[in-house]
């Protein structure tokens, strides 16, 4: 990717959203995140169930309200967008779902399914030039012409998967967030997706905010990887960077446990655990560059600690 | 196994058309669930069933008009009244004979009530002389009448009721269920009593109390079925396209329901005509000489130890009709969702 | 070679649906050692789900297997088992792990009796007997303050404490086989390194045998002592978990290997296995992975490969070892795999 000054495409500021706010029950599942996407990366958001990663992705798309915190897309908050602004808004901004089961309608034909976001925006303006949207949506993602007129249930989950894809981009987005696209996906058929997804980030100059669970699937496809847990982001830092000297002691337990396909490898391999008290002992952290793009979220005198350990 | 040497070259893999390609015929959900349906026997005999009744009521308006059903000869009474069933034939309880209480021999109703030669009721007649055959197909129509459209305004008003409150949510939800359980703990009859006196005993005000009471349990049904469906992602992404509320309703979570308010609805239809009858049996029903099944069957309950067959033509008529129904519901609820039944 | 408690022969099963016979398992044999870990390995729709299943005596009502598919432990075939005396071998000879812990245990049962109710219908053992061994295996799973937790009901327990709940469970009859069917597809991956770490330490020390189905070759990587792969109801490669990560011979091996990631995969450099598996109402005449095969040859539409022997316990279902079979180049990540298995040999010997 050529770096010429990168443009911010999404800023999260300070972004909260706690459910049950108040209450005995209160859940902080975005607690003061703040991080930018640049135009044409691919930022990998990692973490486990519960760390609220999911949470993030929608509330971008304004499918769940932020209790506090803004969000911008090409520098303009979006929170309070009506009528037609958040029309367009809604065409720049597309969403990849995770299961592929439950993300298309089984009542529905897949060229119709496709064709969903065509019809509500008004782009073909006869039903040839609709089915010769959908036709070419299809083609992009490797599917034949006669798929157009069967329902999602007769494909395999690698296939069902594709079919959202191209209903994702039929709007013609520049902006796609995956939400664990491949995590209910055969491995063999997990390359498959996320190559595609890569070359049509490179086709359609896309950017995406790739969530998923498995660092290495994340490594491979991002950009910049940040990672979240308990609705806090712990660090964020260049794929490689986190990948390969991460920072966080939870990033470290993350990496560890990543199972690798070969058995010498996975018989030298010490899963190192987690001890959660560093996020539950009530000192101010904040996120502190420890490297030039790397940030990790630590009080200062950790990261200094963790400055150290690098050497 | 005789293999040559020329069959160990690289052909590579096959174009992506022939790797992609789906080889089981395009299914739908409806031809699916048709398919299903077709192995349950009992649902599709209902069925049928069912399409000949109903069509056979809409036809019976041409050859069987209301006014015929209605109208008696009062100087003839003693002639025509309560003849039994004659098929013309000499089968024992269909041949116009009847054995009255008390007797030991049977009886040639025809003959000794001086009915002229040849004329024959072949479901005998009622007690002022009327065709009991006429009077049920007209007591079939109106019965029909009354369920299919008070059926049809509870769907009308249970689902867009239902997915309103359930899409909504909040407050909005909360308020809407309470009326819900208001209404709900009204004992019907009080409503339809109320109904009859504001808008007089008729059709209409039947139709309406069997209405208003009726849409309650399809708007609960529908509101939770919402409930779960828009947490879908398939509605989400819809939402992420910028489909508009009413579209997503018709689009996605009508369609996903659509089995579950069928099935509510042959389920619905019985009920409504029993109730009908009951209101018929309280003479909350139809006002005479219209005749429902209800009606027909409260008028003649008072002569069954000696005429039992005007109680029980319409009274089977009854039982085949929900019979039907509830079957056929019954198997579009296994066709609908294969998992809810065994295989 | 130490003596199989169980030979799968020639199993078959099919199911019978609507749009014909779906061929689901097509001649599927092996041999489960005491003490090892079989990794079954393939992708949705290769039929390793409906092994463990015919397995486990669970199939649909619909699935039928022919007479001469054979599944021999302790000198009976289990596919003449009836329903009665399947009871008596489920949980309790074989037990099973099954994928999702948050339906696999009864929400309103107390954990601790859950464990314990194998021990009782098996053991026959009185209820403090088996609640205070369910304490053990609770201690045993690596549950804390397990006396504490002991009359927990399901819903308070995280996903991971519950899966070694269920592993507590599947173990309480000390099984001589254990099937575990996916086991951590539905966990996170720390929780995932936990459960396989505990799944290897039980096994040390019960010695029982482990059929482990999965698509994931990280975690077979880390837990099999051999490896069959699956493909469309077959087997198409099997060997020791060396042979097939160092010295893979079928192509869909080596697609299934390349198709995931490692730590030097650079950007762009995944090799995706092209299409869909085959449909199995119709299965192809020949090698089923012909179609997504870029090494297919000739031979392979027309008739299917049979077991070519790489070395005793290597065997690979693939025409590309016949000796007519041109030598073919395989892509780049696999050259490097058999690089590292020139190392391992040359170490060995």
């Amino acid at each position: 990717m050529t770096e010429e000054a990168p443009k911010k495409l999404v800023e999260l500021r300070d972004l909260q959203l706690y459910f049950n706010q108040g209450k005995a029950n209160e859940v902080r599942a975005i607690d003061h995140v703040s991080f930018d996407i640049y135009e044409g990366e691919i930022f990998g958001l990692v973490g486990e169930s519960g760390s609220g990663k999911t949470t993030i992705g929608r509330t971008i798309l304004k499918i769940y309200e932020q209790t506090a915190g803004d969000i911008l897309f090409q520098g303009k908050d979006v929170t309070h967008l009506k009528g037609k602004q958040l029309a367009e808004f809604r065409k720049d901004a597309q969403m990849i779902f995770q299961d592929p089961q439950a993300s298309l309608n089984g009542r529905m034909k897949v060229r119709d399914i496709i064709a969903e976001g065509i019809d509500v925006n008004k782009l073909a303006s006869s039903k040839a030039e609709r089915d010769q949207k959908v036709q070419e949506l299809l083609d992009l993602v490797g599917l034949n012409k006669d798929h157009a007129t069967r329902y999602p249930h007769e494909f395999s989950g690698g296939q069902r998967q594709r079919i959202g894809i191209a209903r994702a981009l039929a709007v013609d987005p520049k902006f796609i967030i995956a939400d664990e696209p491949i995590s209910a996906l055969d491995v063999s058929i997990q390359a498959q997706v996320v190559n595609l997804m890569k070359e049509l980030q490179k086709k359609h100059s896309l950017t995406y905010l790739f969530i998923a669970h498995d660092l290495s699937m994340v490594k491979y496809i991002s950009d910049r990887i940040g990672v979240m847990h308990w609705g806090k982001l712990l660090e964020i830092g260049s794929a490689d960077a986190v990948y390969n000297h991460p920072l966080h002691p939870y990033t470290k337990s993350l990496l560890s446990a990543i199972p690798v396909p070969d058995p010498e490898v996975e018989k030298a391999r010490q899963h190192l655990e987690y001890d959660t008290s560093i996020e539950t002992d009530g000192k101010t952290r904040e996120m502190i560059e420890v490297n030039p793009g790397h940030f990790v979220l630590a009080t200062p005198e950790e990261a200094a600690q963790y400055q150290a350990q690098q050497v | 196994m005789a293999a040559n040497t020329e069959d160990f070259v690289i052909v590579g893999a096959q174009s992506s058309d022939a790797n992609e390609h789906i080889s089981k015929p395009a299914l739908s959900f409806w031809q699916d669930a048709w398919r299903r349906l077709k192995l349950n026997k009992l649902a599709v005999i209902s069925m049928w069933f069912l399409i000949f009744i109903l069509a056979f009521a809409v036809v019976s308006n041409i050859f069987v008009p209301q006014k015929a059903a209605n109208a008696f000869n009062s100087d003839k009474v003693g002639v025509y009244k309560n003849l039994p069933p004659n098929s013309g034939l000499p089968i024992p309880g269909w041949d116009g004979k009847i054995k009255a209480p008390g007797d030991t021999t049977v009886t040639d109703v025809y003959a000794s009530q001086g009915v002229p030669d040849g004329e024959r009721f072949i479901l005998g007649t009622d007690n002022i002389g009327r065709s009991v055959a006429k009077r049920v197909i007209v007591g079939l129509r109106i019965s029909l009448l009354v369920a299919i459209v008070a059926t049809l305004i509870d769907l009308v008003i249970g689902v867009a009721y239902g997915v309103f409150s359930g899409w909504k949510g909040g407050w909005v939800d909360n308020v809407m269920q309470r009326i819900i359980e208001i209404l709900s703990s009204i004992p019907n009859l009080i409503i339809v009593t109320m109904l009859g006196l504001l808008l007089g005993s008729g059709i209409l005000s039947i139709i309406l109390a069997i209405a208003m009471t009726g849409w309650l349990s399809m708007a609960r049904q529908v509101r939770n079925m919402t409930l779960s469906l828009k947490e879908r992602d398939y509605v989400l992404a819809a939402k992420t396209l910028g489909e508009s509320s009413s579209k997503i309703a018709v689009k996605h979570l009508i369609p996903n329901m659509a089995g579950t308010i069928i099935v509510q609805i042959m389920m619905t239809v019985p009920s409504a005509i029993m109730f009908e009858a009951v209101l018929s049996a309280i003479n909350l029903g139809v006002k005479p000489p219209t005749a429902s099944l209800g009606s027909l069957i409260s008028d003649a309950q008072a002569m069954l130890q000696f005429y039992p067959y005007q109680v029980l033509i319409p009274s089977a008529m009854l039982v085949l009709i929900s019979l039907a129904f509830i079957l056929l519901g019954d198997g579009l609820r296994d066709a609908f969702d294969p998992r809810a039944s065994e295989d | 070679m130490s003596n199989p408690i169980l030979k799968v022969e020639n199993l078959h099963v099919n199911f019978n649906t609507y749009a014909g016979t779906v061929q689901a398992i097509r001649d599927v044999s092996f041999d489960l050692n005491k003490g090892e870990t079989l990794a079954i390995v393939g992708e949705s729709g290769s039929g390793k789900s409906v092994t463990t299943k015919t397995l486990m005596g669970l199939n649909a009502k619909n699935a039928s297997i022919p007479d001469n598919s054979r599944l021999l432990f302790k000198d009976r075939n289990l596919l003449d088992l009836t329903e009665e005396e399947w009871q008596s071998v489920r949980g309790n000879e074989i037990a099973m792990i099954f994928q999702d812990p948050m339906t696999s245990l009864d929400p309103t049962m107390k954990i601790g009796m859950q464990i314990a109710e194998p021990l009782m219908k098996h053991r026959e053992m009185k209820k403090e007997d088996a609640l205070a061994r369910a304490l053990e295996l609770m201690q045993g799973v690596g549950i804390p303050n397990a006396e504490e937790h002991i009359n927990d009901y399901p819903h308070q327990w995280s996903g991971g404490m519950r899966q070694r709940a269920v592993v507590a469970i599947a173990l309480a009859a000390d099984p001589e086989i254990l099937i575990a069917d996916e086991p951590t597809t539905a966990l996170d991956v720390t929780i995932q390194a936990q459960i396989l770490t505990l799944m290897k330490k039980l096994q040390r020390e019960t010695s029982s045998s482990i059929i482990f189905i999965t698509h994931d070759l990280g975690v077979v990587a880390g837990m099999a002592d051999r490896v069959a792969v699956m493909y469309a109801g077959k087997i198409v490669e099997y060997g020791t978990v060396d042979e097939i990560f160092f010295n893979p011979q079928h192509p869909y091996t080596w697609g299934l290997l390349n198709s995931m990631p490692t730590t030097d995969t650079a950007v762009g450099t995944l090799e995706a296995i092209p299409g869909t598996p085959p449909d199995l109402l119709e299965p192809p005449k020949g090698d089923a992975f012909a179609p997504r095969n870029a090494f297919a040859l000739a031979i392979d539409s027309k008739e299917e490969p049979p077991f070519f022997k790489v070395s005793d316990t290597h065997y690979a279902a693939t025409w590309l070892l016949d000796e007519r079979a041109p030598k073919v180049t395989p892509p780049a990540q696999i050259q490097k795999r058999w690089a590292r298995w020139q190392e391992i040999q040359g170490q060995e010997a």
